[in-house]
């Protein structure tokens, strides 16, 4: 495997820059729409000790996301900032179902939020993360390897506070399990895209990059299923379409315009 | 973020400890500057002052996290948002902890952090006044980290001595992450302070919004303002040092200078620095509208309040869930 070290190396070779800024917008934006509905949860979690975490955990994936959007940046995509804010919802990456509404309700009003979702969702994306990190840590593009290696120290934790929800709430009260066990039907309706690399998933692996997309998708199957009480007999959909397209639902766009509220509201402002 | 909020409503009666000798005892130590802690005797007294500060303190980090709650999503760049998203998470931290102290000193009453939540929910536990208040701009959000956090400082680091050591030890980490939510604070307010003149104005008016909260952050002067103070109780039992008016003119010492040289300006006009009295003028909020606010009728008492019964009702199967089952052999 030849290393690619720089981002300028990685522009000497057009195929090779286009699979590996498609693959970090792919993981820019799944971080950032995830970050960006945990982020609405907070003060509204099952107890402190959650709000605690759970804000812990939501602030790192930003961390992530704006480590990768800078290493855009690097690459030529523009600046870290114009990138998080100003791209339309055609031209995000992040698959449809971490762009969910997180429930009932309404943020700015009376959130009837659902934790079996939050926990189903960031559970099944925390996954998918850890082992898509690891293939990255080992991939050809050098400067990715290395922020997913810095990931990867906070991912680990993250995955397990998830697990352990999942496993509690599965094991207790038939309330629980049943809520539990509806978000995890609706998510293998929902989830499909997330597991995707989209078009450009050939030339990423043929440039060693990372694996390819359904080794990765394999090894999720295997630890979600294990982890899974009742595995739904069903193959995995995408309801949505493909965010890995462009294609999203209206709910993204909501959380866009709120995002960039204030950064619309004077755009020569340095804020 | 914190404070310590009086209460408009109870009558301070004279308390008189029954077992005299061990009051003594007692005094002597916080005298000498021990420190008490959980499981050792203390008054009556105390532990009921201690509780209703703790929880209170407790309890307003986390309905203070909600006011910036609602700009964490609308943060302007990814740097701000880092920041917001770190600095609630710390609120969050801080009424955790303090949650823990307090229900230690709530065990010999049988009573638990449901409790807290429930009393809050009815309206039996207050929480800060400035915590009551509409953030309508980002601003605001920067407001909240400079002076209504840089106020919190003042009136923390006059505790960081307390007598009660869990609360004590507590308030060293709380005041230390108050110091970089100030600095947030500021940086956005600086950032405002030098931008667009769209920026300045929401500057502007955000502080002539704040501004009647800010001094009342402190609590009034004596009891006579409102009816009662708890601030006396609390500087007898070696917990805080300063009265409510040295904390606000303290605050104003430190702030006003900065807010001026920023080419802002408060809205009173009598504002001035009296040289013979070593103290700063101003013109008292309307303290009716003082015990008003922490009564939960200010501005966005019901929402705020509402959001935490939204929480509690809407995760109810949640806390069931975690519930140990038992276990039958």
């Amino acid at each position: 495997m030849k290393l690619v070290e720089t981002a300028e190396q990685a522009k000497q070779d057009p195929s090779y820059l286009k699979a590996v800024t498609e693959l970090i917008y792919q993981l820019a934006d799944d971080d950032f729409i995830i970050s960006f509905r945990g982020s609405e949860w907070l003060g509204l979690a099952p107890h402190i000790e959650e709000d605690v975490a759970y804000s812990s955990i939501t602030q790192n994936t930003m961390g992530h996301a704006v480590m990768f959007y800078e290493l855009l940046e690097q690459l030529g995509e523009g600046k870290a900032d114009v990138l998080a804010h100003e791209r339309q919802p055609k031209d995000r990456k992040n698959g449809c179902y971490l762009e969910k509404r997180n429930g009932e309700g309404a943020y700015h009003g009376e959130p009837y939020f659902d934790w079996a979702l939050a926990v189903v969702r960031n559970y099944f994306y925390e996954t998918f993360k850890q082992i898509k990190l690891e293939a990255i840590s080992d991939g050809s593009y050098k400067p990715l390897a290395n922020v997913a290696k810095k990931a990867l120290m906070e991912q680990t934790y993250h995955l397990a506070h998830w697990k352990m929800w999942m496993k509690q709430l599965q094991k207790s009260t038939d309330e629980a399990q049943e809520r539990m066990e509806l978000r995890i039907v609706e998510a293998w309706d929902e989830f499909g895209d997330v597991l995707e690399l989209g078009d450009c998933a050939e030339d990423m692996q043929r440039h060693a990059i990372i694996t390819s997309s359904e080794e990765l998708k394999g090894k999720w199957l295997q630890e979600v299923t294990n982890t899974i009480t009742n595995v739904p007999n069903k193959p995995l959909k995408q309801i949505y379409g493909n965010g890995r397209n462009g294609e999203h639902t209206v709910d993204l766009e909501q959380a866009l315009e709120t995002f960039a509220e204030v950064y619309n509201s004077d755009k020569t402002a340095i804020w | 973020m914190y404070n310590y909020v009086e209460d408009g409503d109870s009558k301070t009666t004279a308390y008189v400890e029954k077992d005299q000798d061990k009051y003594q005892q007692f005094m002597a130590r916080i005298e000498a500057g021990e420190k008490i802690e959980a499981d050792d005797w203390m008054p009556e007294e105390y532990r009921q002052a201690l509780i209703k500060l703790i929880s209170m303190h407790g309890i307003s980090e986390i309905m203070g996290a909600l006011p910036e709650k609602e700009w964490t999503p609308k943060a302007p760049t990814l740097r701000r948002k880092l920041g917001i998203m770190a600095k609630v998470q710390d609120e969050m931290g801080h009424g955790q902890l303090l949650l823990r102290v307090a229900e230690d000193l709530m065990k010999p009453y049988g009573k638990t952090r449901e409790d807290l939540i429930e009393d809050l929910l009815s309206g039996d536990l207050k929480f800060h006044n400035v915590f009551h208040m509409p953030t309508k701009t980002w601003a605001d959000a920067g407001m909240v980290g400079w002076l209504v956090d840089g106020a919190a400082i003042m009136s923390q680091t006059n505790m960081l001595d307390a007598s009660y050591g869990p609360y004590q030890r507590a308030l060293q980490r709380i005041c230390q992450e108050e110091v970089f939510h100030a600095q947030h604070g500021e940086a956005i307010i600086m950032a405002l302070a030098e931008g667009t003149e769209y920026q300045r104005d929401i500057l502007q008016e955000s502080l002539n919004r704040w501004w009647p909260a800010l001094l009342m952050f402190f609590g009034p002067s004596t009891a006579a303002t409102t009816g009662s103070s708890k601030q006396d109780i609390m500087i007898k039992y070696r917990v805080r040092k300063s009265t409510n008016e040295e904390l606000r003119q303290a605050f104003l010492d430190k702030y006003l200078p900065r807010v001026f040289s920023l080419g802002l300006t408060v809205p009173d006009e009598t504002v001035h620095y009296d040289k013979e009295k070593q103290q700063w003028i101003y013109e008292q909020p309307n303290w009716d509208e003082f015990k008003q606010i922490i009564r939960n009728k200010g501005p966005k008492s019901k929402e705020r309040l509402r959001l935490r019964e939204i929480a509690y009702e809407n995760n109810r199967w949640v806390r069931q869930a975690l519930v140990p089952k038992t276990v039958e052999s």
